[in-house]
């Protein structure tokens, strides 16, 4: 039982610093720029390309094979030079992993890792957001393809993205749950429309929506069998609860620095309030690392999570909301029309509860599927 | 990094578990058994379970508090009223100062509000006295000395009496240089931080099992959201403590002391808070039962009060996480 690196962890972790001296991007915050996402594609290229990205995942999809204590050391070492986060698409890269055949994982994981092609995630749409299993847009069988009509939304990364994950209904003629299929879709075609989203923080280029009006997909690009839709997004959704799929430990430590920095610049500036909201976000973020150890070490036993997902999505959400107070807390609103980066994290953070399925939604799955309470 | 229990260490928590299930207590009337008391503190003796920090051949502790801490967990589940925490610093101190082990049951006396292990007055309180007969006293200087014990006269936990003592006039013992008594001090953080979360685990237990049982409108009232909600953001509080402890608990013995005590007052703020959260949640949970003595809710939340103030509860290790990043809780004084 031991959180220290093995030897040949500490040489990679040396590597890897040695690394980002030279390759650090320095991209504003992805919480707060729209400049973060037009760069973030050239920077998940680089960190693939040098051996820091893709860890855990097998050789043969382009990923390294390694152990998942290499993805904790990651998430320190750029968390401690400042760098931007480990693009956070394991979740995708694990859905197609168990769930698509081999022609689609040989055809569409290597560029998924490594970056070339970059992804969207087409669940959520207007009418089915909480109630994801209600969604609307059809994929009509034609010959070898499928015809797509229907509307997406939240559909992050989506103006940059070459692919669409996307949950379609199929099958409207069994229970809501059995009639999806997920299909990867090429989206440089012309029955795809993309529409930026505006956040509350004024970012414009992580959401959008997108309205699909006889698109097509080949029956090939299938990610699993017909009408297991709704068993792949659960292994998508799940994932993207686990706070080391998502690389976000990093991003919290690094602002609760920037933070840090800025009571230690200026000491007599900051009331015992403030402090106190800086605390909490350095108490919360060591929280976060030490959880990330804690679950890559349970995979060393090939233990699955499944609904401990939503423990750590709540958790993680409690971090990002008070890294997000520290930061209100600390650099204010910018009244003098300085710099809102802060700001604008603590208004993203608020996100947070709702992306990814809302902290009301998570505490309905923990008290039915960990705690065992009946259901009303 | 690999942070999974050993084979070893998960057998540790196994046989702790199984004499608490067997020997804790269960109902609040289970308090005054006396025979029940005898029997779980003879097993805990027999056990060797207060021993771990005594020296090994190579003068460090026999066990680290990563094994501690798996014990002091498993003993505040199952409200085990037998004493671990004091007499397991008091045996940390003797080693440090290399002091004799001694035969006697012994534990420690801090400052009355409990918050460091250095006492500055003349006033002092001692911690987990059952059985003892001495208490081990720090002054701020460092220097050791054992003051005798006579009677237990309460306090807030119900599992672990507390004893207003005078801290003069003990048995002088050693003295400890400023980083055995910060790495002494990380190792009591760590285990109150673990005791916090055996309380945690015990009370959502117990509340859960009510929220299946307990019938309202013709249905189990563990169906309604509003209170299913309260019990999932417990699980939550305690998944996050439990997190913070496991590092808590490693870092006692491998990281530098000050690192050491920093990374034990960042659980133990974050495990403080969590306490009181989740054990509010259970006597909320419980209802007008859960107001009564009667219930055990309260008896959770009593032993998580003690084990929140021993090295202080959110202030002061919200103090000691700034203070190792250079800041001030307080601002300029």
């Amino acid at each position: 039982m031991d959180f220290r690196d093995a030897p040949e962890e500490a040489e990679f972790r040396a590597r890897l610093r040695a690394w980002l001296v030279d390759n650090n991007p320095h991209l504003p915050p992805s919480s707060t720029s729209d400049e973060y996402w037009e760069r973030q594609p050239d920077w998940h290229r680089a960190l693939h390309a040098a051996g820091f990205f893709g860890l855990t995942w097998p050789v043969e999809y382009g990923g390294h094979g390694m152990t998942s204590a290499y993805d904790v050391i990651v998430d320190e070492e750029l968390a401690a030079a400042g760098a931007p986060p480990r693009p956070s698409l394991g979740y995708l890269v694990l859905a197609v992993m168990h769930h698509a055949n081999d022609d689609v994982k040989r055809r569409f994981l290597p560029g998924l890792i490594d970056g070339t092609d970059r992804w969207c995630q087409g669940f959520s749409e207007p009418d089915a957001g909480s109630d994801l299993a209600s969604l609307r847009t059809r994929a009509v069988r034609d010959g070898d393809e499928f015809v797509i009509d229907g509307h997406k939304v939240w559909t992050s990364y989506s103006d940059l993205a070459h692919w669409c994950f996307l949950l379609a209904r199929t099958d409207t003629d069994v229970p809501k749950h059995k009639g999806l299929t997920a299909f990867a879709v090429p989206m440089d075609q012309p029955g795809i429309e993309q529409r930026p989203l505006k956040m509350i923080n004024g970012i414009t280029r992580e959401f959008g929506e997108v309205i699909f009006d006889g698109a097509r997909v080949s029956a090939d690009n299938m990610i699993g069998a017909p009408g297991e839709g709704w068993r792949v997004a659960m292994t998508v959704l799940s994932h993207e609860r686990e706070p080391q799929e998502l690389g976000n430990a990093s991003r919290y430590t690094k602002t609760v620095h920037q933070l840090q920095e800025r009571v230690l610049a200026e000491p007599n500036a900051f009331d015992a309030e403030q402090r106190r909201e800086l605390a909490w976000a350095i108490v919360e973020a060591e929280m976060l690392q030490h959880l990330v150890s804690r679950r890559l070490s349970d995979r060393l036993d090939g233990i699955e999570h499944g609904p401990e997902g939503s423990i750590d999505k709540l958790l993680g959400t409690w971090v990002e909301q008070a890294v997000g107070h520290a930061a209100l807390s600390i650099a204010g609103c910018a009244h003098d029309g300085g710099d809102p980066s802060m700001l604008n994290t603590y208004l993203y953070s608020r996100s947070q509860s709702v992306m990814g399925g809302t902290a009301q939604i998570q505490k309905n799955l923990i008290a039915a599927r960990i705690l065992g309470l009946p259901t009303a | 990094m690999d942070v999974r229990y050993t084979t070893e260490q998960r057998a540790l928590r196994d046989s702790v578990a199984a004499v608490a299930d067997r020997l804790g207590v269960k109902a609040v009337g289970q308090l005054d058994d006396r025979e029940r008391a005898e029997k779980l503190d003879a097993a805990v003796a027999a056990s060797g379970w207060r021993e771990l920090r005594t020296a090994a051949d190579d003068g460090g502790a026999w066990a680290s508090a990563v094994e501690v801490a798996i014990v002091a967990e498993e003993l505040a589940r199952g409200l085990a009223d037998t004493p671990l925490l004091g007499p397991t610093v008091a045996v940390e101190l003797r080693r440090l100062v290399g002091a004799p082990d001694t035969h006697r049951r012994e534990t420690v006396a801090l400052r009355p509000n409990l918050s460091q292990l250095t006492t500055p007055g003349e006033r002092a309180v001692a911690i987990d006295v059952s059985a003892a007969t001495a208490a081990l006293i720090v002054d701020p200087g460092g220097a050791l000395s054992a003051v005798r014990l006579d009677e237990a006269t309460g306090g807030v936990d119900l599992t672990r009496p507390s004893a207003a003592i005078s801290s003069s006039g003990g048995e002088p013992l050693g003295a400890l240089t400023p980083d055995d008594l910060t790495r002494c001090s990380a190792l009591a953080l760590a285990i109150t931080t673990a005791d916090l979360v055996g309380c945690m685990q015990g009370a959502l237990d117990l509340t859960v099992d009510y929220a299946k049982e307990r019938r309202q409108y013709g249905t189990a009232i563990g169906s309604f959201q509003a209170v299913a909600h309260l019990l999932a953001d417990a699980l939550v509080h305690l998944e996050g403590s439990r997190t913070a402890l496991l590092h808590a608990a490693w870092a006692v013995d491998v990281l530098e002391p000050a690192e050491a005590l920093a990374a034990t007052a960042s659980a133990k703020a974050y495990a403080s808070r969590a306490a009181r959260e989740v054990c509010e949640i259970a006597i909320q949970v419980h209802g007008g039962i859960g107001n009564t003595w009667e219930c055990l809710a309260h008896v959770y939340l009593r032993r998580a009060l003690l084990a929140t103030d021993v090295l202080g509860g959110v202030g002061p290790n919200l103090d000691r996480v700034l203070a190792h990043v250079g800041i001030a809780l307080e601002g300029p004084r």
